[in-house]
């Protein structure tokens, strides 16, 4: 079991607490002159995205986290999970909606998505900042307008709901930032 | 297709006068410099040193403190469980190598020079503690030390309040006292002397300090440690209507954090030790110090137990303080200042590499 000391620690390390991984966002050494030394962290949960401070005597020993930042190339959904793939080992790994979360409104088959892994299982899936995606429905505006003033709501092949200008048309490509779910600019196939 | 390049270090044959050739060497020969050669602290910071330095020589020469210099390298260490010290080799002798411990403060030589009748002295050392790093410790670190035979701690508060206005060049800067108790109690509604580790871990819990999962394994001094370092020190040394920084002496430790302090008997004893803080920053700590040298045996003694039972390294004591202990130490008190701190402070500077030439990482 791989461990860390606590003068090992400093940001975007990976240890365990209570079961969960977390990784540290911020550590400082505390100590008074004559007495104990402490490591104060702020560490954040990669399951909940919380983040909370912790107070090591310095010199513990926290067990390291087996968590692992990387791409994998989405698949297909099979009505309950969500496939994946290595695309340099072509081994695929399966994660359920808590892991898949809201990455699951935009990502479609053959996209790379940055997944994090914790003991080799998928922990948390981020879709790309910027996805491209047909129109499926949308209310058919009024012709002329290009102003882009006001919008409309329309639903994506994905399923997701984004706010679109007037002047776009079901079955055309949209531009989206998924990290605030808004229209960027029409698109073309690429 | 390109040419295979020169081993390194030929690239000084390089011919003359092929300016193209030049610049790719020259360029070749900045990538393979660490980026880590320049020092951290500013020029106007390194002025401030030598300024701060010049200053406080001055002021010990004009009331007469004699400038001393002891080893830094010594066969005792100090048994302080909460310090570390570094150690190395001495090959004064090839067929049994010594280990020589690089001294975490020169309180011990200092002393033996003050049994030895050497009357007031002060001392300015690089001195060592190891596992020591964050914004406000280097493991390596200026320490100003001082002692004056025959003062009370209360003198001495003064003499330090005195220097440290000197050094900052605030001659109005003001300074309050308060004791350890009151601190505790006035923040904290506890009283040191009188609440559990227990009581104190639940309080360190509900102050949100610690999560209920924590398995921190602290006794009473750990616990106390912990709230006033977390808790307590950021409002010490400032004004609290205010704000603006102050000089604050915390006088009146628990007996069990006497370190190298008299204990002063009463009907709550209290060890005769100071703390100073400026601005939320710990700068000095002050014993009367401890002049009995069977009491000095047995603190040596029990340290060395908490130690064995922590695992820790079990260092020899210092005989040489404690024949100097037996021989007679004039009553005095003693202080020691850690200048680097007070370099932050004059040039207002969040983290201690941006006053040293070279911290550790590009030492």
């Amino acid at each position: 079991m791989a461990t860390y000391k606590t003068n090992e620690f400093k940001g975007g390390l990976k240890i365990m607490l209570d079961g969960d991984p977390y990784s540290i966002v911020e550590n400082e050494f505390v100590k008074p002159g004559k007495g104990q030394a402490f490591n104060r962290v702020r560490v954040k949960n990669l399951k909940t995205g919380r983040v909370v401070e912790r107070t090591f005597k310095s010199g513990d020993v926290v067990e390291a986290a087996d968590v692992l930042d990387t791409e994998l190339q989405y698949l297909y959904y099979d009505g309950e999970l969500w496939h994946f793939m290595d695309p340099n080992s072509f081994e695929q790994l399966t994660a359920d909606a808590a892991v898949v979360g809201e990455a699951a409104k935009w990502i479609k088959e053959q996209d790379l998505c940055a997944v994090t892994l914790f003991n080799g299982q998928p922990l948390s899936v981020e879709a790309p900042n910027f996805v491209v995606l047909a129109i499926n429905e949308t209310d058919p505006g009024l012709k002329g307008d290009t102003s882009g003033g006001g919008g409309k709501p329309a639903t994506l092949e994905t399923g997701a709901v984004v706010n679109v200008p007037l002047f776009v048309q079901i079955g055309e490509l949209i531009k989206v930032d998924t990290r605030s779910g808004t229209y960027v600019s029409r698109a073309k196939e690429e | 297709m390109s040419a295979p390049r020169p081993p390194a270090g030929t690239t000084a044959a390089t011919p003359a006068g092929s300016p193209a050739r030049t610049k790719t060497a020259r360029a070749a020969a900045r990538a393979a410099v660490s980026p880590d050669w320049r020092p951290c602290a500013p020029l106007a910071h390194l002025q401030a040193r030598a300024a701060l330095l010049r200053d406080l020589r001055e002021f010990f020469a004009d009331r007469g403190v004699l400038e001393v210099e002891t080893p830094i390298l010594s066969r005792a260490a100090a048994t302080d469980p909460a310090l570390a010290s570094l150690h190395t080799d001495c090959l004064l002798d090839a067929a049994a190598a010594q280990t020589l411990y690089l001294h975490t403060s020169p309180e011990f030589p200092m002393k033996r020079l003050l049994a030895a009748g050497s009357g007031p002295i002060y001392q300015v050392c690089k001195v060592f503690r190891g596992g020591e790093r964050g914004r406000r410790h280097h493991p390596e670190f200026s320490l100003l030390e001082w002692y004056r035979p025959g003062w009370s701690l209360e003198c001495l508060m003064d003499e330090v309040a005195a220097l440290v206005r000197c050094l900052l060049r605030r001659p109005n800067l003001a300074s309050t006292r308060l004791t350890y108790r009151d601190l505790f109690l006035d923040h904290l509604d506890l009283d040191p002397w009188a609440t559990s580790a227990a009581a104190l871990g639940a309080h360190a819990h509900a102050l949100g300090l610690v999560g209920v999962a924590d398995q921190l394994d602290l006794d009473r001094d750990g616990w106390l440690d912990l709230l006033l370092t977390q808790c307590l020190e950021p409002g010490l040394g400032r004004d609290a209507t205010t704000g603006r920084p102050h000089l604050t002496f915390l006088c009146d430790y628990p007996p069990s954090q006497a370190a190298l302090a008299r204990i002063r008997p009463g009907p709550v004893p209290v060890a005769a030790r100071f703390e100073l803080y400026l601005d939320g920053m710990e700068l000095a700590n002050g014993f009367e110090e401890l002049t009995d040298a069977d009491e000095q045996r047995a603190r040596f003694a029990a340290d060395l137990a908490v130690r064995a039972r922590a695992g820790q390294p079990l260092v020899p004591p210092d005989e040489g303080l404690l024949g100097a202990l037996a021989a007679g130490l004039p009553a005095c008190a003693g202080v020691a200042l850690g200048l680097d701190r007070l370099l932050m402070l004059v040039t207002a500077a969040a983290h201690i590499d941006a006053v040293l030439a070279f911290p550790v990482e590009r030492a």
